[in-house]
């Protein structure tokens, strides 16, 4: 239920509703999609990665000089949570082929690409097997497989979107493997959204040019993942699964190939050494660091920890100085704040609009365009609904969609969306959603190749974590998509690769240098990385909690 | 762009900014029993805002936060009230005098199998999931299921068969595992579910065409020359073609 203090604007949004309807079903553009001159005005004025301080210079390792998110900067520079000195690395815990880091959609993707190419692994995750983002994407999987479409046009489509930063050889092999893994995640029992004669059933996207979201209802992560998990779960002889064991620090040989990593039991607090032929990083974003202080929709996991193991063995980071803000967050209630409000509703033709009722901006601009034009008409325009908590938002008129698709769409085909929802007596086939810009999406990370090869011999980089396949700013559909062909590609990769190395002798070598180079940088910081955990402990309660140290977020 | 307005903590890693979580002065607080200590926590709470309001830093027991992962199983009692509730602590509100307790883990049962061995009929069931014939039809999984999904009834069309049924009714489960810990036919309803999406999918959705013959010609290279072509273009080439291209 909306509180009575937001009536009057809700009663504006249904006044201009009908009028609104009209324009939809006229076909033209509801509102003059912006210019390039626009576009740039907008991102310039009002996109939080435009801040003067949304950036800083990092001082050490690869990337040294460089403009990065400062959060990611302060992420980089920080001290390991492991005395390298005190670790026997001549007798590893644990020996296998590939050691995975992460155990969501791009690690069960490499772990049962390899297994199928007869290499063993080991999937290290920090909280359950599939908890993840890929488990949270709803609106779909972007493919070009049908007839109107082609691989190339999609190819464009994702240049375009990523303000033409990407790396070529990357967005080719996700636009070319893009049909092939449709009928790959089916043969494995994926149910896709279809026409009754066996015909995709297919949206438009954000920045797309064809209709080409291929859909599970809207679970289409939550439906990809678990069949993922299963398939991994079935082989219990060719992967083994470490739950609540994340990987802390990357292990090298003495010829500087990677040769895999310690493990840090979250419960028993013991760390663990795993020698693995080769390693693949897919620990997933970022969005639990909580950039600029925004909300999220990342899942709890999400806090970069790839991105500093792999630094600090000398990976170089692609882009680490654009966020992705995703234009529709919920705002009300309190207790869904920052969660996500699929693209897919303004796919469908839900429209956003200001306290008065009114359109400001066309619906499906590129994301980080979007997300500009709501925070300048909440913030700079003053155009919003404040909440009594403080928070600001515009509306994103869903009955709409009842009355452009016909009644009981919502429920069929956003049913994820009614139930959020629907738990708070909010029911949105009648009244429209609260929302702003949240936290979204890591468009850069770990610089890889098509096979998915990062500049160390040996470690690989598949889905949020690697940086390249979608420039400064990715269209949505192409993470879910992004996660299986780079996974796939990660794991046959690796499974070749371990077939020919011969390693020497592991050592940790590399941690040392980093932290001597933090001391000649200067750098003064009880920051420790990986985070794995957020904080959410409220200040009087950590006053109380005088404990001798913190490991990052654990005590 | 800051927006000042209680967002959540930012981590404890970048300490640049004030911690907001603290409660309005005019909050309105309830006493909630984690496990069966007492706290006060604001009202409005979700169960696991509660948790963290309290000081705890959940390891097991949250993933997603958002409802589509299920880690976060939770039962608890009102006061008065002699029913034990279920729900996912993202997305359940907390009560006065609520007594809740997080299942850390449920005891799954998952049979292995080869899904390109198996058949969409129902003797897969009787073969895999053979307990899903104790079913006494009582739907105390339906009454615990968070997502309100008719549980019972899609184990009764596993019974039958109809793999369609049992792929359409379990759809938007979570598998956070509440109605195989209160079942008393020990059956886990969530794996079997899984089993016949997986089952569905694999042979019983309708093929497309389409994609088999878009497949063919990516492996003949009939875009081969094409992408030679787009890759080696400059950013401005690129941005013409991307600009000046057609809209479905």
């Amino acid at each position: 239920m909306y509180p009575e203090y937001m009536k009057p604007s809700l009663d504006k949004v249904a006044q201009t509703r009908a009028k609104r309807f009209e324009l939809a079903k006229s076909g033209k553009p509801v509102f003059p999609p912006m210019s390039a001159e626009e576009r740039e005005d907008v991102l310039q004025k009002f996109h939080p990665d435009y801040k003067p301080d949304a950036r800083r210079k990092v001082r050490v390792g690869p990337n040294k000089g460089e403009l990065l998110t400062a959060e990611v900067a302060d992420l980089l520079e920080s001290h390991s949570r492991i005395d390298p000195k005190k670790f026997d690395l001549s007798q590893p815990d644990y020996e296998t082929d590939i050691l995975i880091i992460g155990g969501g959609g791009g690690g069960c993707a490499a772990a049962i690409e390899a297994m199928r190419n007869g290499a063993k692994s080991i999937i290290s995750t920090k909280l359950r097997l599939g908890d993840a983002n890929s488990m949270m994407s709803q609106g779909g999987m972007q493919a070009a497989d049908m007839p109107q479409d082609s691989p190339t046009r999609h190819y464009l489509d994702a240049m375009g979107g990523g303000h033409f930063d990407n790396k070529p050889e990357l967005v080719r092999a996700l636009t070319e493997d893009g049909p092939k893994i449709v009928k790959w995640l089916e043969e494995l029992g994926v149910v896709w959204d279809k026409l009754p004669d066996g015909t995709m059933q297919v949206l438009h996207g954000g920045g797309t040019s064809r209709k080409r979201m291929h859909s599970c209802r809207d679970y289409t992560g939550a439906i990809i993942m678990r069949t993922l998990m299963d398939e991994v779960r079935n082989h219990p002889d060719m992967i083994e699964v470490l739950e609540f064991m994340p990987t802390v620090e990357l292990l090298l040989d003495e010829n500087g190939q990677c040769a895999g990593g310690i493990l840090y039991n979250m419960e028993t607090e013991e760390y663990f050494t795993v020698r693995a032929k080769a390693t693949i990083i897919a620990t997933g974003g970022f969005g639990r660091l909580h950039i600029r202080g925004f909300d999220t929709t990342n899942h709890y996991g999400a806090t970069g920890d790839g991105l500093i193991m792999a630094y600090r063995a000398g990976a170089n980071l692609l882009y680490m100085d654009s966020v992705q803000y995703h234009p529709t967050g919920a705002v009300y209630p309190e207790q869904i704040a920052g969660f996500l409000i699929t693209e897919k509703i303004r796919g469908a033709g839900g429209q956003p609009v200001n306290k008065d009722g009114e359109l400001f901006v066309f619906p499906r601009e590129p994301r980080d365009v979007e997300a500009a034009a709501i925070i300048r008409e909440c913030i700079g325009r003053k155009n919003g609904v404040t909440t009594q908590s403080g928070r600001v938002g515009i509306w994103l008129d869903s009955p709409l969609i009842e009355m452009l698709q016909g009644e009981g769409y919502i429920k069929k085909q956003f049913p994820a969306m009614f139930r959020q929802f629907n738990r708070y007596g909010i029911d949105i086939t009648k009244e429209p959603m609260l929302i702003f810009p949240t936290l979204h999406y890591q468009n850069g990370g770990i610089e890889i190749n098509d096979k998915a090869e990062t500049s160390i011999p040996g470690l690989y980089v598949a889905g949020e974590a690697s940086g390249g396949v979608h420039g400064r700013n990715r269209l949505m559909g192409n993470s879910v998509l992004d996660y299986n062909v780079f996974g796939r590609r990660a794991g046959f990769n690796a499974a070749n690769y371990v077939q020919k190395v011969k390693l020497g002798k592991l050592t940790l070598e590399h941690v040392l240098k980093y932290e001597q180079e933090l001391k000649e940088a200067g750098i003064e910081t009880d920051r420790i990385a990986p985070v794995l955990l957020p904080l959410y402990t409220p200040e009087a309660v950590r006053k109380r909690q005088l404990t001798a140290h913190y490991e990052g977020t654990l005590r | 762009m800051k927006q000042d307005i209680g967002q959540r903590d930012s981590s404890p890693q970048t300490q640049k900014k004030p911690t907001k979580k603290t409660a309005e002065p005019d909050t309105e607080f309830v006493t909630v029993y984690i496990m069966g200590k007492a706290y006060k926590v604001p009202a409005g709470s979700t169960i696991m805002g509660a948790i963290e309001y309290a000081g705890y830093q959940i390891k097991r027991g949250a993933g997603c936060r958002e409802g589509f992962c299920g880690a976060c199983a939770t039962v608890y009692r009102l006061p008065g009230d002699f029913k034990i509730y279920t729900g996912l602590a993202c997305t359940t509100l907390v009560q006065d005098g609520m007594w809740l307790a997080q299942l850390p883990a449920i005891p799954p049962k998952k049979a292995i199998y080869d899904l390109e061995k198996l058949k969409p009929t129902v003797e897969t069931f009787q073969l895999l999931y053979p307990e899903i014939f104790r079913c006494v039809a009582c739907a105390t999984c339906t009454k615990a299921c968070p997502q309100d999904l008719e549980v019972m009834d899609y184990i009764q069309a596993a019974k039958r068969g109809d793999i369609e049924m049992v792929m359409d009714l379990s759809f938007d489960c979570l598998c956070c595992g509440l109605c195989a810990i209160r079942c008393p036919a020990e059956i886990v309803q969530f794996n079997v579910g899984l089993l016949a999406r997986r089952l569905y999918g694999r042979y019983l959705n309708k093929k497309s065409q389409h994609l088999e013959e878009r497949i063919k010609e990516i492996e003949e290279h009939k875009y081969d020359a094409e992408y030679e072509k787009l890759m080696k273009m400059s950013r401005e080439e690129l941005k013409k073609l991307y600009y000046e291209r057609d809209m479905e």
